[in-house]
């Protein structure tokens, strides 16, 4: 199970998300830092709840405890031509 | 800068019902929505809804979906398709895509997010071979793009979604080989599971898949049976023939503008995880942002709508277009419908479960005024 794909965005296997674990990441925000677990296209809408519950396995803690990743703006992928095409946003 | 009294985010139950009661008030709504056709998941609910008369009970979801739209037209209420909505801040000014290539800004005075809720996947080895797929992305197959995922399937999950889609896919042309259930009992209706067990579709109560089968795509899957502490049991491994398998494992709250709003989360597991503290009116603990159907708690279309209505009302008397009193009538007539359709055997623990917010929700939104 531990080279199965977990992130399929960013195809980070479980093994991986593990071993960051064990090497000391204690939320999901730190392994996605760690792995990328999360940070792909889907922005973790896949493999956040599973990262969630991996890590209160490993962890030992109940999964309400877990504190959700931080989510940013923009919360959908775009094409980054976009940006430069913005003019006047606080107009 | 486009700027509206009123913006719904999310043009499915809650959100079409949200905007028609506030539009029936007098104010200007407008509904965003990421797809090209509006109706959320409606439009591939082919089957019957429950409830009584008032909650449209026997009435099919796709013509539900109809009713909406006609009204939603009928009242001139303005809607925007395939707008992305990717960022949204407590002044309530709104950031979306429209069209995969114009970005535009929103100024709203009332916020109403009806964003809904994701399929949750299950880890297993072989999950992300193809062939693996939510039952709800099946559904969209057969009944929107009238497309046959596959011709064996194995349902993962005995919930109402299992065991509708289930039956759907029979009526699609397709073979359901098992359906299994990690309980010890079914967890669906018993009208919809007695439809699919009369069918002829065996169910594994207290099995769980251990992997799916095959080089490039599902080939087949070995199940296993669970003891009461969950633990796979050696030896009852029983490998079926088919070639998808299909996810009925929950859903959660798609709840990332209401994260990024501000709003004051609370850990609800029956209702799918961390969801927006609300009150009786469901406004979030930022003024002025509304959430309703599956975002404040995964339940069902008929449950959405008339969280959709207690939004759209509340919003529009926020904003002077009912009176007091025609809001606390109306808000007190829906939750009436809303505790007749969260009882019984499956609705009360939904009802236990919405109290434990709404019990939040007194404590931290100090404006609220208790109907």
């Amino acid at each position: 199970m531990n080279d199965e794909i977990l992130c399929r965005c960013e195809e980070i296997t479980e093994g991986q998300i593990r071993e960051a674990i064990r090497q000391g990441a204690t939320t999901v925000n730190e392994i996605k830092r760690w792995t990328r677990s999360g940070m792909g296209l889907c922005q973790g809408r896949t493999c956040r709840r599973l990262m969630e519950r991996i890590l209160s396995e490993e962890m030992g803690i109940p999964l309400k405890e877990i504190t959700p990743a931080t989510f940013r703006q923009p919360v959908r992928p775009i094409r980054m031509g976009i940006f430069s095409e913005i003019e006047d946003r606080d107009e | 800068m486009n700027s509206f009294p009123i913006v719904v985010i999310g043009a499915g139950p809650a959100g079409l019902s949200a905007a028609i009661e506030a539009a029936k008030a007098g104010a200007k709504v407008l509904v965003i929505d990421e797809n090209l056709k509006p109706g959320g998941q409606l439009f591939k609910q082919i089957h019957k809804f429950f409830g009584s008369r008032v909650h449209k009970a026997g009435v099919r979801g796709m013509d539900i979906g109809r009713q909406l739209l006609e009204e939603t037209k009928n009242l001139g209420i303005e809607v925007w398709l395939d707008t992305e909505v990717c960022g949204i801040d407590q002044t309530k000014n709104i950031w979306a895509i429209r069209n995969k290539d114009t970005s535009v800004n929103i100024r709203a005075e009332k916020v109403i997010v009806a964003s809904g809720a994701t399929e949750n996947a299950v880890r297993f080895p072989g999950w992300t071979l193809p062939g693996v797929m939510g039952a709800g992305a099946a559904q969209t197959m057969i009944n929107t793009n009238h497309v046959l995922p596959g011709k064996k399937i194995l349902m993962v999950g005995s919930g109402n979604v299992g065991v509708i889609v289930s039956y759907q896919l029979l009526q699609a042309g397709a073979e359901v080989v098992g359906i299994i259930e990690a309980a010890p009992q079914l967890g669906g209706y018993g009208v919809h599971t007695a439809k699919v067990r009369r069918a002829g579709v065996p169910f594994y109560t207290a099995h769980t898949i251990k992997r799916a089968m095959g080089d490039h795509c599902v080939a087949g899957a070995e199940i296993v049976g669970l003891d009461a502490g969950w633990n796979p049991i050696p030896g009852t491994e029983k490998v079926l023939k088919i070639d998808t398998i299909c996810l009925a494992t929950g859903l959660t709250p798609l709840t990332e503008l209401a994260w990024i709003a501000g709003c004051e989360f609370t850990y609800i597991p029956e209702l799918g995880g961390h969801v927006p503290i609300h009150d009786l009116h469901m406004e979030s603990t930022v003024k002025g942002i509304y959430i309703a159907g599956d975002i404040s708690g995964v339940e069902e279309a008929s449950t959405a709508m008339e969280e959709g209505r207690l939004a759209g009302i509340s919003a529009a008397a926020d904003l002077g277009c009912y009176t007091a009193e025609e809001k606390r009538k109306r808000t007190l007539e829906i939750w009436d419908h809303l505790n007749a359709l969260r009882c019984g055997q499956f609705g009360q623990k939904r009802r236990d479960a919405k109290d434990r917010i709404l019990a939040v929700g007194k404590e931290m939104i100090s404006w609220a005024v208790h109907v």
